[in-house]
């Protein structure tokens, strides 16, 4: 069951071109939508179809919307497109290989709110991606797919394309809404949520690439019809990257519920070199580690929050029985400590003491004290160590880096020691 | 052209208008401002904040935020090597390894002929065919040592005026993403992203 790559399958010369899009029903669910629904009832729809945000969060894209305040205009509708979670890359796919039915997404969630003006915001180092979309929107103003009165219908939208500059924390809505006022992408204090208060102090619905790109098919075909797909809690397809030690990484859409051992192997072909699996990120570099013997853990939302982690982004990424844990974990460190937006010390500071005693640890000059070290550090960001993690930060970009540290401790603890020299002193 | 003759040109005219508050143009008009030197200069700072209203404090404080805003001349060609984990895992160090060797500079500088910059960048969404490499943000996917050492040894023989990523993936690249369809003849100029709206683009190389 395919929805969300569907077209670039069948038509991979051509799945992002116009031409293509109309030819494949392109265009049909938002003059449906427009045309012979009301707003209210392409509501329901979505809310009807369980569909939950694909961004990372995962709450429900309808019920998201339901937060708007019934009063205030102008709304404001937001793509997130700065996918930047380690692990990460099917918006990518999504944006290049079939911008117009994301533009058609667009145009539902704008009508099904009632909003006039829409930004798409794709981090900047995916030119290739945004050129597309920016040729894309420029074939369906043409069209008259966008502008005014679209459709005969005297609905009129406006979407404009932003280019980000290079920091993940933007992919973090209250921060992706600062940086397009022209600020700093650091996160913002919530509530207010941007449903409430958002772009420019208005009414703003942030919505992932991925989310939005599922509109079409769920109004075309119906919210029951999308819900009635996968088990209940994770109902439709979902596009997962998969990447690492496995033979073959890449984007896959799945109906949600095989276990990661299965996607793995049906998908990933099997570890490189029939290796064990090591552990594994069940959805992206945020979230605490599996190990090898959770394979049979169920891909659903719930499963893989009850099993302590969480689905996320849909990043999985495999580690083989090779992988020197506490190098991968500094990886990941480091990558929050350099995306760290400084405004909350025990994140600024945290991210990268962990990120030196890690480093001070794989140069071999830990000392035994180290350990209980990582886990005071990653206390004063996380405390209580647990999951989901209570927070002393504004955004959840701290206690992400917490996750490799911590399940490198509790999974690979002898490792770690093992690396520590003998005879070093603790102080 | 001046940065002075941008407030009269259609490009910044639509930038400026696309927005209901005109501080949202910052960003497309700090990479309009990197295109004039390849870089932003304190003069270009004092302009973008004249165009939206700001004081050149307010722009400063975005533009260095953002890693892509060069505050320091970068080389024509500025080349980025991916080091988050899934790269990492398939050998990202020896293929920055292999870059700055050849390229004669380690991650963070350019050579002396300004050709060429190296620098480590995080996740750059391209996991699926680590280790993936970047030159003016044109992505090339599965890339090994000796591919990182040929695609440096081209940029500096063959100079090309635009670099386009599925020329280069077919020149030094290895394992996709994914499919990407059919080639795109349209790369970067400069090391900026290309984008028709910030004029950025070039055709062929």
């Amino acid at each position: 069951m395919k929805i969300l790559t569907a077209r670039m399958e069948a038509h991979p010369s051509d799945s992002h071109t116009l031409e293509r899009y109309l030819a494949t029903d392109g265009y049909q669910a938002a003059r449906k939508a427009i045309t012979q629904m009301t707003a209210e009832k392409c509501h329901e729809e979505v809310k009807a179809s369980n569909l939950r945000g694909r961004g990372g969060a995962g709450f429900p894209c309808g019920v998201k919307w339901g937060f708007l305040p019934a009063e205030t205009r102008p709304r404001y509708l937001v793509v997130n497109g700065d996918e930047s979670e380690p692990g990460t890359f099917k918006d990518r796919q999504l944006l290049e290989r079939d911008p117009h039915q994301l533009i058609e997404g667009i145009i539902i969630a704008a009508y099904a709110i009632d909003c006039h003006e829409a930004f798409v915001y794709i981090r900047g180092e995916y030119p290739k991606p945004a050129r597309r979309v920016e040729r894309a929107l420029a074939e369906a103003y043409e069209a008259g797919y966008l502008g005014e009165d679209i459709f005969g219908s005297g609905f009129d939208l406006n979407v404009t394309l932003h280019l980000g500059a290079g920091a993940y924390i933007c992919g973090e809505e209250t921060a992706l809404l600062n940086s397009l006022e022209g600020k700093r992408g650091e996160p913002r204090i919530k509530p207010p949520f941007p449903a409430v208060e958002g772009l420019y102090g208005k009414p703003t619905i942030v919505n992932n690439v991925e989310t939005l790109s599922n509109l079409p098919w769920i109004i075309a075909n119906g919210g029951a019809a999308y819900a009635a797909i996968g088990p209940e809690g994770s109902s439709g397809t979902r596009l997962f990257s998969l990447s690492g030690h496995v033979r073959k990484p890449g984007n896959y859409e799945i109906v949600m519920g095989m276990t990661f051992g299965e996607f793995i192997e049906e998908y990933g072909g099997g570890v490189r070199e029939d290796r064990a699996v090591k552990c594994l990120i069940p959805g992206g570099a945020s979230a605490p580690w599996f190990t090898g013997d959770q394979l049979d853990v169920p891909i659903t939302i719930d499963d893989v929050g009850s099993a302590g982690s969480m689905l996320g982004s849909g990043a999985i990424v495999v580690m083989d029985e090779t992988t020197n844990v506490v190098e991968a974990a500094h990886s990941i460190v480091s990558f929050f400590a350099h995306e760290s937006c400084g405004q909350c010390t025990p994140c600024r500071e945290g991210t990268s003491w962990l990120e030196m005693v890690l480093a001070r640890i794989l140069r071999g000059e830990g000392r035994p004290i180290d350990l209980d070290l990582l886990l005071d550090v990653s206390d004063n960001i996380a405390p209580g160590l647990g999951w989901p993690p209570k927070m002393t930060t504004i955004c959840p970009l701290g206690p992400s880096a917490v996750s490799p540290v911590t399940s490198i401790l509790s999974n690979f603890r002898d490792e770690i020691e093992a690396m520590i020299p003998a005879g070093v002193a603790s102080v | 052209m001046s940065l002075a003759d941008w407030t009269t040109t259609p490009r910044v005219e639509k930038i400026l208008s696309s927005y209901p508050d005109k501080r949202s143009a910052v960003m497309p008009l700090l990479y309009l401002a990197m295109s004039e030197h390849g870089y932003l200069t304190d003069e270009a700072i004092r302009e973008v904040a004249g165009l939206v209203g700001l004081t050149s404090v307010q722009v400063s404080a975005a533009a260095t935020f953002y890693t892509m805003y060069k505050r320091q001349a970068v080389g024509k060609y500025l080349v980025s090597v991916c080091s988050s984990i899934s790269c990492g895992l398939l050998g990202a160090k020896r293929v920055l390894a292999a870059i700055e060797d050849e390229a004669g500079v380690p991650a963070g500088e350019t050579d002396p002929e300004g050709q060429v910059s190296v620098e480590h960048v995080e996740c750059i969404g391209a996991c699926g065919g680590a280790p993936a490499v970047q030159v003016n943000y044109e992505l090339i996917e599965g890339v090994n040592p000796d591919q990182a050492r040929s695609l440096v040894q081209w940029l500096r023989d063959a100079s090309p005026p635009v670099v386009n990523g599925d020329e280069m993936q077919a020149l030094f690249g290895g394992r996709r993403s994914f499919d990407w369809g059919p080639a795109d003849s349209t790369g970067s100029v400069g090391p900026l992203p290309a984008l028709e709206g910030l004029g950025s683009t070039g055709e062929g190389s």
